[in-house]
C-alpha cells in the first residue's frame, strides 16, 4: 500500500503541476488520499480527519509543493506525524509495589489470557517471582487455559474454581503472593463489553481494591472503527496505564493503535505477535506507523 | 438525517455513518454513488425517501440465507445425514462459543448433534468445547490436546454416522489466514472428512468478530481460498460495533450470513436478518 499511496500522491501532484494549479486547495485534495489510506487501515473516521488536518498544515509549512517528489515527502511527513501521535518513544511497565499488581482488561477474545501468560514468562526470565491469578470466572475452561500456560512457563497460577467472586479471589491471591514471596501478581480477567454495566462495575471494583501499579487494556489489532468507543469507556472506568496490541503477527494494518492513542492518550506498551509464550514485544511507534501506511 | 432534501451535507453524514460502522471506503463510495444517481434521477428526493432507498441499496448487497426465519433455520436437508458443519476463523472470534450455541439450537429443533474437538492446539480448547457440550447436553468426540486435528474430524464424522446423528459440528483452532501451514491444515481436515462422506463438509462456516475492521475482508478471501466458505457468522454484535464490513464481504464473495452472536449465553445466537442488520447500522447505541 505504501507504493500505492506514494504513487497515487505523486500522480496527483504531477497532474497538478501540469496544470500549473498548485494551491492550498490542491494539497487538500491530495491529503484526502492519505485520509482514505488511514481509514482503509481502520483508523477511526473522525481521528483520521483530525490527523490529516495536522498533516496538511505540516505539509504546507514544509513546502511539499516544490519538492521533487511531493508524494514521497507527504508520505514521509505522514509517517512522522503518526509516529509522534503514537508516543514517539517506547514506554515501560510500572512494577512498583510489594507485590506489584498488574490488572489485565479488555474485550472478549482480545488475547488477555495469552498475554497474561506471556508477560508472566517475560518477567520470570528477568528474575522476578510471579503469580498469575485466574479471575475469569465466566468463560468455560478459562481457569484451565491459564493453568496450561502457567505450566508451560513454570509460573504458579492462583485459582479458586468454585468461587464466583472475582474480588475475593484476587484479594486472597495477593495475600498468597505475600506469603510465598511473589513480587509480581498478574490478574487475568474475563472479557467484557464496554456496554455491559455489571461487568464494568466488576472490573472497576477490582481495580479499586487491588490498587494495581499497572492496569493494561488488551486490544485486538484487527479491531475496526469501534476501538475508540471501547477504549474511551474502559479508560473512563479504569483509567488504565497502557495498551497491549495483540495478533500483530497477521496482516492487519492496525489503525486502531492511532485511534486509541488519539482518544485516550495512553501509551501502547506491548505487542503480541503470536500464540506462543515468547511472542511478546515492546511497542515501537515508528514501526507501527510504517505498518499502518503499508510500508 | 434531519434535513428535508438530499444534498452534500446529507451525503457526508451518510458517509460518516457507514464508515464508522466499518462498511469500508469502497463499499461506502459504492452506496453513495448509487444514492447520487437516484438523487440525480428523482430531483425531489427527500430524506425520508432517502432512508428507504438507502436501506434497500445496502440490503441488496447482503446475501441472505434462504431459510431466513427462526422456524426453518434449523431444519436440514434429508439426503445429507449427518449434515457436517466445519467452523473456521481467526483467533478469538467466537468459534467455539458459536458451536455451543448452534448445538443448542439444533437440539431444540429436535436434531441429534455431535461435536468434534479438532482444536487440539489452543490451551484448554478441548476442555472448553467439552464444557459447552455438557451445558447443551450433546456428545463430543475428542482425542485430547495435541492430537492430529484431521484424525479427530475423521473420527467425529465416523462416530456420527454410527450414532445416526443428524448434525456434526467440528471446531477448529483459531488461525490467522497469513499462516500457510495452518491454512493447509484446514484443507486437510476437510479432505479427510470427505474420505468418509464425499460431500462433507456441507457447510464451512467462517466466524467473523463483529468488531473487526477491514481485515475481515482478507480473512474472507483467504479462508475461502483454503476451504470454500459457504456461510458466515458474525459475533459480538451485542456491543457497540456494527459489523458493517460484512456488507462488502457478502457482496463480493456472495456468501450468505447465517447467524449473528449477541452474547455469551447459550441462547445468544440469532438467525441473520438483513433488514434488522441494516436497521442497526443506523441506530446510535
Ligand atoms: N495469532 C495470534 N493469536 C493470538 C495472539 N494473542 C492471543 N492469540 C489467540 O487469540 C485467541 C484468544 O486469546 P485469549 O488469550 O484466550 O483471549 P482472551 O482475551 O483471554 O479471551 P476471553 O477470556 O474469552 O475474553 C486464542 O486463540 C489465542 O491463542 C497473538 O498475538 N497472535
Ligand atoms: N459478547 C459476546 N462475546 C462473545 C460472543 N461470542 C463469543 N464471545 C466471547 O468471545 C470469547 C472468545 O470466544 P471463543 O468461542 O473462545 O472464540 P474462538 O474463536 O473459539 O477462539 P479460539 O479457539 O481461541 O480461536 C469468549 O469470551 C466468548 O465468551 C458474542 O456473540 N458476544
Ligand atoms: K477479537
Ligand atoms: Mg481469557
Ligand atoms: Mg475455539
Amino acid at each position: 500500500m505504501f507504493d500505492n499511496l506514494s504513487y497515487k500522491l505523486d500522480r496527483a501532484f504531477k497532474t497538478l503541476k501540469g496544470t500549473g494549479k498548485i494551491t492550498e486547495i490542491n494539497v487538500a485534495s491530495t491529503v484526502k488520499e492519505i485520509r482514505r489510506a488511514l481509514i482503509d487501515a481502520d483508523v477511526n473516521y473522525k481521528v483520521a480527519k483530525e490527523v490529516t488536518d495536522t498533516i496538511k498544515q505540516e505539509a504546507l509549512g514544509r513546502d511539499v509543493l516544490i519538492a521533487v517528489s511531493p508524494g514521497q515527502l507527504l508520505v514521509k511527513i505522514t509517517q512522522e506525524e503518526l509516529t509522534k501521535l503514537m508516543g514517539g518513544k517506547k514506554e515501560d511497565i510500572n512494577l512498583q509495589g510489594d507485590p506489584a499488581v498488574v490488572l489485565i482488561s479488555g474485550l472478549q477474545g482480545s488475547g488477555k489470557t495469552t498475554f497474561s501468560g506471556k508477560l508472566a514468562g517475560q518477567l520470570k526470565k528477568q528474575g522476578r517471582q510471579v503469580l498469575l491469578v485466574a479471575c475469569d470466572i465466566y468463560r468455560p475452561a478459562a481457569i484451565d487455559q491459564l493453568k496450561v500456560l502457567g505450566e508451560q512457563i513454570g509460573v504458579e497460577v492462583y485459582a479458586e474454581p468454585e468461587n464466583k467472586n472475582a474480588l475475593e479471589i484476587a484479594s486472597r491471591a495477593i495475600a498468597h503472593a505475600k506469603k510465598t514471596g511473589k513480587k509480581t501478581v498478574i490478574v487475568d480477567t474475563a472479557g467484557r463489553l464496554a456496554v455491559d454495566e455489571q461487568m464494568m462495575q466488576e472490573i472497576e471494583a477490582l481495580k479499586k481494591a487491588l490498587n494495581p501499579s499497572e492496569t493494561l487494556f488488551v486490544v485486538d489489532s484487527m479491531t475496526g472503527q469501534d476501538a475508540v468507543n471501547t477504549a474511551k469507556t474502559f479508560d473512563e472506568r479504569l483509567d488504565f496505564d497502557g495498551v497491549v496490541l495483540t495478533k500483530l503477527d497477521g496482516d492487519t494494518r492496525g489503525g486502531a493503535a492511532i485511534s486509541i492513542r488519539h482518544v485516550v492518550n495512553k501509551p501502547i506498551k506491548f505487542i503480541s505477535t503470536g500464540e506462543k509464550m515468547e511472542n511478546i514485544d515492546a511497542f515501537h511507534p515508528d514501526r507501527m506507523a510504517q505498518r499502518i501506511l503499508g510500508m | 438525517v434531519g434535513k428535508s432534501t438530499v444534498d452534500e451535507e446529507v451525503l457526508d453524514e451518510l458517509e460518516e455513518i457507514l464508515i464508522t460502522a466499518d462498511v469500508g471506503v469502497d463499499t461506502t463510495l459504492k452506496v453513495i454513488k448509487r444514492i447520487e444517481e437516484r438523487v440525480a434521477r428523482d430531483k425531489y428526493l427527500n430524506t425520508s425517501e432517502l432512508d428507504v432507498i438507502l436501506r434497500e441499496e445496502i440490503a441488496g448487497l447482503l446475501e441472505e440465507n434462504r431459510s431466513v426465519d427462526q422456524e426453518t433455520a434449523f431444519t436440514l436437508p434429508e439426503d445429507k445425514k449427518p449434515y457436517v458443519i466445519m467452523v473456521v476463523g481467526v483467533n478469538g472470534v467466537g468459534k467455539t462459543t458459536t458451536i455451543g450455541k448452534l448445538a443448542h439450537q439444533f437440539k431444540a429443533a429436535g436434531k441429534s448433534v455431535v461435536l468434534g474437538a479438532a482444536d487440539t492446539f489452543r490451551a484448554a480448547a478441548v476442555d472448553q468445547l467439552i464444557l459447552w457440550a455438557e451445558r447443551v447436553d450433546v456428545p463430543v468426540i475428542s482425542h485430547g490436546m495435541h492430537a492430529d486435528p484431521a484424525s479427530v474430524a475423521f473420527d467425529t464424522v465416523k462416530k456420527a454416522v454410527d450414532m445416526h446423528a443428524d448434525v456434526v459440528i467440528v471446531d477448529t483452532a483459531g488461525r490467522l489466514h497469513t499462516k500457510v501451514n495452518l491454512m493447509n491444515e484446514l484443507s486437510k481436515i476437510k479432505r479427510v472428512m470427505q474420505k468418509f462422506i464425499p460431500d462433507a463438509p456441507h457447510d464451512v462456516m467462517l466466524v467473523l468478530d463483529g468488531s473487526t475492521g477491514q481485515n475481515a475482508f482478507v480473512q474472507a478471501k483467504e479462508f475461502t481460498k483454503a476451504t470454500e466458505i459457504t456461510s458466515l457468522a458474525i459475533t459480538k454484535l451485542d456491543g457497540t460495533a456494527k459489523g458493517g464490513v460484512v456488507i462488502g464481504i457478502s457482496d463480493q464473495f456472495k456468501i450468505p450470513v447465517k447467524y449473528i452472536g449477541v452474547g455469551e449465553k447459550v441462547s445468544d445466537l440469532q438467525v441473520f436478518n438483513r433488514k434488522a442488520f441494516v436497521e442497526a447500522l443506523f441506530q446510535k447505541k
